[in-house]
Formats: structure tokens, sequence, C-alpha cells
């Protein structure tokens, strides 16, 4: 299978050219909104993140930063910071522009305020947005496509239709040589040993118990219920009853082919196949860990629904029941209810999966990109000073 | 007895999914794995909910998709609705260490 996609300096393909203003810093969120509002072709992100952080929560985010401006979906970026942050913009800068692409990197400090700062990014984004519009597509192998799966506002529903019909696409990414990223760990415990069993090797196997525990000690040493955080209220409303019965469901989403490697939140798959990432069940910390570690499209099912959406990575939204894809139709892409309906067999519904991703990758937009829902936030694994 | 829709997942499972409301006093026959049986439905059950489809003991696991989901609180009879009141999850319960 091929697709019309957009060859990088670094050999990666995107299915989207956007030019990208990332903040480095939550003090520079307004300013690039501002950009992005005068500049057609950019886009940006509110987040909170960005100063005193320290060790791993540190990285973890510088991670996600770079690996965002990374992502092959992304023509070119301007980094906007404040200037006094921990999270240098220049640093991410440095990071990004290690793959090849165009990146300039801005402080506000630097500018004299506000207003300069935006007269300053939006003339170099103009010139960005114009060169970017020069790159024209060419027809790519699917191989070359990363696909993020998850599940957001899970019902009963979810493991019987929707994660099912994600797994058979899953199965059929990798056949044609792509890689698949299962994500979420959280929605794994209790179906970890299920996993496990189609690990590469022991080692992958190891890993995949080891995230797991590290996991499920964090809601140990904080002395909770896991189940007062997941599933959640509109989990057990929709007849989820605990956190193992929502990772069965959940866990269906991986399909069946080998798991080749178990990765680290937001970073890059070392491996084609199917690959596990590191990212807590929050729905927009694990999209936009995928996003971060490379993914160009994202497969996101959901029964009681959600707008979500990235500002960089097409999200197809696939609804777990009939009622739903009506009501919420404007946010939802595709329906899989029709398996509960008994209209449609799990293999069909995959396959029809399958063709979106096809269509997507060839520019067909999906409603969270048309709504211009641009959800970004990062996990979080230590305190802020 | 085709007006229920009910999704019984394994021979081994100790309770099936309601995929329509079913009302008090309904009788479903499940199938799985070719072994078939036939309940009364104790109480209403919501579209996506459960039921148990034998009587499960306090302390006893409970089974879905051939794999635990968590454990009885009480005694369920077959029939009952099976949901966050009498069955709660074994993971993550930081809340059961003793400090």
């Amino acid at each position: 299978m091929q697709f019309w996609g957009y060859r990088r300096p670094d050999g990666r393909v995107g299915v989207r050219n956007h030019v990208l203003i990332l903040p480095t810093i939550t003090c520079a969120t307004q300013t690039a909104q501002r950009v992005t509002e005068l500049v057609s072709g950019t886009v940006t992100f509110i987040h909170q993140h960005g100063c005193a952080q320290v060790g791993t929560d540190y990285d973890q985010t510088a991670r996600t930063y770079a690996g965002f401006g990374m992502n092959p979906n992304v023509y070119g970026v301007i980094v906007l910071g404040l200037g006094c942050e921990t999270h240098q913009a220049h640093r991410i800068g440095d990071e990004i522009a290690k793959c090849g692409k165009p990146v300039e990197t801005i402080s506000i400090q630097d500018h004299g305020g506000t207003l300069q700062t935006i007269a300053e990014v939006a003339k170099i984004a103009v010139r960005m947005v114009q060169d970017a519009s020069m790159v024209q597509r060419e027809l790519c192998d699917f191989s070359e496509l990363i696909v993020g799966t998850e599940c957001g506002g899970s019902d009963a529903c979810s493991g019987l239709s929707a994660n099912p019909a994600v797994g058979r696409t899953s199965d059929m990414i990798v056949e044609q040589g792509g890689t698949a990223i299962l994500a979420e760990t959280t929605e794994l415990i209790g179906a970890e040993h299920l996993l496990a069993k189609r690990a590469a090797n022991d080692q992958v196997a190891k890993k995949a118990y080891a995230v797991i525990k590290m996991m499920e000690n964090r809601s140990i040493e904080m002395g909770v219920d896991i189940r007062t955080g997941n599933p959640s209220p509109g989990n057990i409303e929709g007849g989820l009853s605990s956190l193992e019965e929502k990772s069965l469901g959940a866990s269906t989403k991986s399909g069946t082919t080998r798991l080749e490697e178990v990765i680290d939140y937001a970073q890059q798959p070392t491996k084609k196949g199917l690959v596990w990432m590191d990212t807590p069940g929050h729905d927009i910390e694990q999209l936009t860990g995928m996003v971060a570690g490379g993914a160009q499209i994202v497969l996101f099912t959901s029964g009681r629904g959600t707008p979500t959406g990235s500002p960089i990575a097409p999200v197809i939204k696939i609804s777990t029941n009939t009622p739903m894809f009506d009501r919420m139709n404007e946010n939802m892409d595709l329906n899989a209810g029709t398996i509960v309906d008994g209209e449609e067999t799990v293999g069909e519904v995959g396959m029809r999966i399958m063709d979106e991703i096809k269509s997507v990758s060839n520019g067909k937009l999906t409603k969270s990109e048309i709504l211009k829902q641009h959800d970004f936030g990062i996990w979080r694994i230590g305190p802020t000073f | 007895m085709d007006e229920y829709k009910t999704l019984y997942l394994s021979s081994k499972d100790s309770v099936a999914v309601a995929l329509s409301e079913l009302p008090a006093q309904a009788d479903v026959i499940l199938k799985a794995d070719e072994y078939e049986l036939g309940i009364t439905i104790l109480e209403p059950i919501r579209f996506g909910h459960k039921f148990a489809v034998k009587a499960i003991r306090q302390g006893d696991d409970i089974i879905k998709y051939g794999e635990v989901i968590g454990a009885a609180v009480t005694d369920i009879p077959a029939g009952a609705h099976v949901h966050v009141h009498n069955l709660e999850g074994k993971r993550g319960r930081g809340d059961k260490i003793a400090k």
C-alpha cells in the first residue's frame, strides 16, 4: 500500500505540512496564539509546562517538545521562549534542528515584549508558510507510517466493537510493514500477562511487567484505590466496573501481532511493528506522547464521545456505539457501533478504518482538524519547584 | 428469546453483558464456546452493564473475557446486576495496604 506524503530532510514522511509555533514555556503560549491568528498555515498549543522542572521530569518534557517539533507532519518550527525559563528555547530548537528542517528560535525578553515579538515571529512565519506551500506530496510506502492507538471515554462496548476493530487495523498496519503504537499503561493493568506472552523476547516481556508495576505502585504509594480515578465516572456509568475490566477491553486495540518493544513516553520507536509506549491513561497526555514519538496519525476509540485532536496530527475518532455516533457526529469520524448492532463484523470495520487511514494520509481532514481541536498535555512525572 | 441482545464472551465467564435494556424477569439464553445456559434476570440491567450468569460467592474472582476483572464484595445470585456496588477491582489498591 502507498500514500501521498511529504518527505522531510531526515527521510521521515509527514501526512500534513504544518508550520509549528512551539512555546517552550507557558508564559509564551498567548503570544504564540496571537501569531496563529495572524498567519494562516501556522499552528500552536496552550500548555502549562516548561519551568521549575528538574531531573527525569525535566528530561521528559524536553523530549516531548523536541519530538513534537521533529514530527514529520511539521515542515518547520519557530521555537518561542520567554527567556528565563528552565526549558531554554534555544536548547529545544537545537535539538529539533538536528533533523534538518527549518527552525528559528525567538525569546520574548530579547525582543522587547509581546508586540514586537508577535511582529517578529509573524514575519518569520509568513516566509516559512510560503516555503512550506511549495513542498509537493510524493508517493510513499505505507511502512513509513507510525499510527498511534488510544481509547478514551470508554464504555462497555469499547472492548467489544471499536477496540477489537482497531486491533484488526493494527494487524493490517504491521502486515504492511508499518508501526502501531499501543499506549496507556494504566489501562493495561490486569492485561499485562496477555501482552507479555506476545513479547519478541524476555527483555521486552520484563519491561512490560516493569512499566505496569511502576504505574500500579504510584497508586499504592499514594494509599488510594486506583478506581477513584480510573475507570472514570463516565466509564462506570457506561457499565465498566473495574480497571481490570477496562484494561482487558483496551488491550484488544493491540491486535494479535508480536510485541516488538516497550518504549518510554515521547520516545521514537526503534522498531517497526507493534510497539508499546509507556503513557498514562489520560487522553491528551498519551496523545501528545505518541505524536512526540513520531506518530503521523492517531486512531482514537470512544464510547462516551470526545472532541480530542492534536495541533499537528490527524486523529481519527471511532465510536463504539451507534447512538453516540449520531449524537456527537461533528466529533466522530467512523462508527464501529455497527458491530454491536449486528450489521458489520470486527474485520469489516477494521478494513474500513484502514481505508480511512489511507484517505487521511492523502489529505482528507478529520473532524478534530476541521474543528481546530489543538489539544496538548505532557505527562509530568515530578513536582514543580 | 431473541428479543433481548446479550453477549456472553467465554464459558469460563461468570458475567455477561446486556446489549439491550433488560427488564426484571426477562428470560435470556446465553451461548459461548458451544455451552448454552438460560438465566432469569432479577433486576433491570441497562445497555452495556453486566449480570451474573451463575451464583458468585463473596470473595470469589469475577471472570469476563475468560480473565479476572475483580472480586465479589457480597454473594451475588445468578441474574443480578454486577457493577461497582458488588464488584471491586484487585489492582492498584493502595487503599488496602496497611500503613
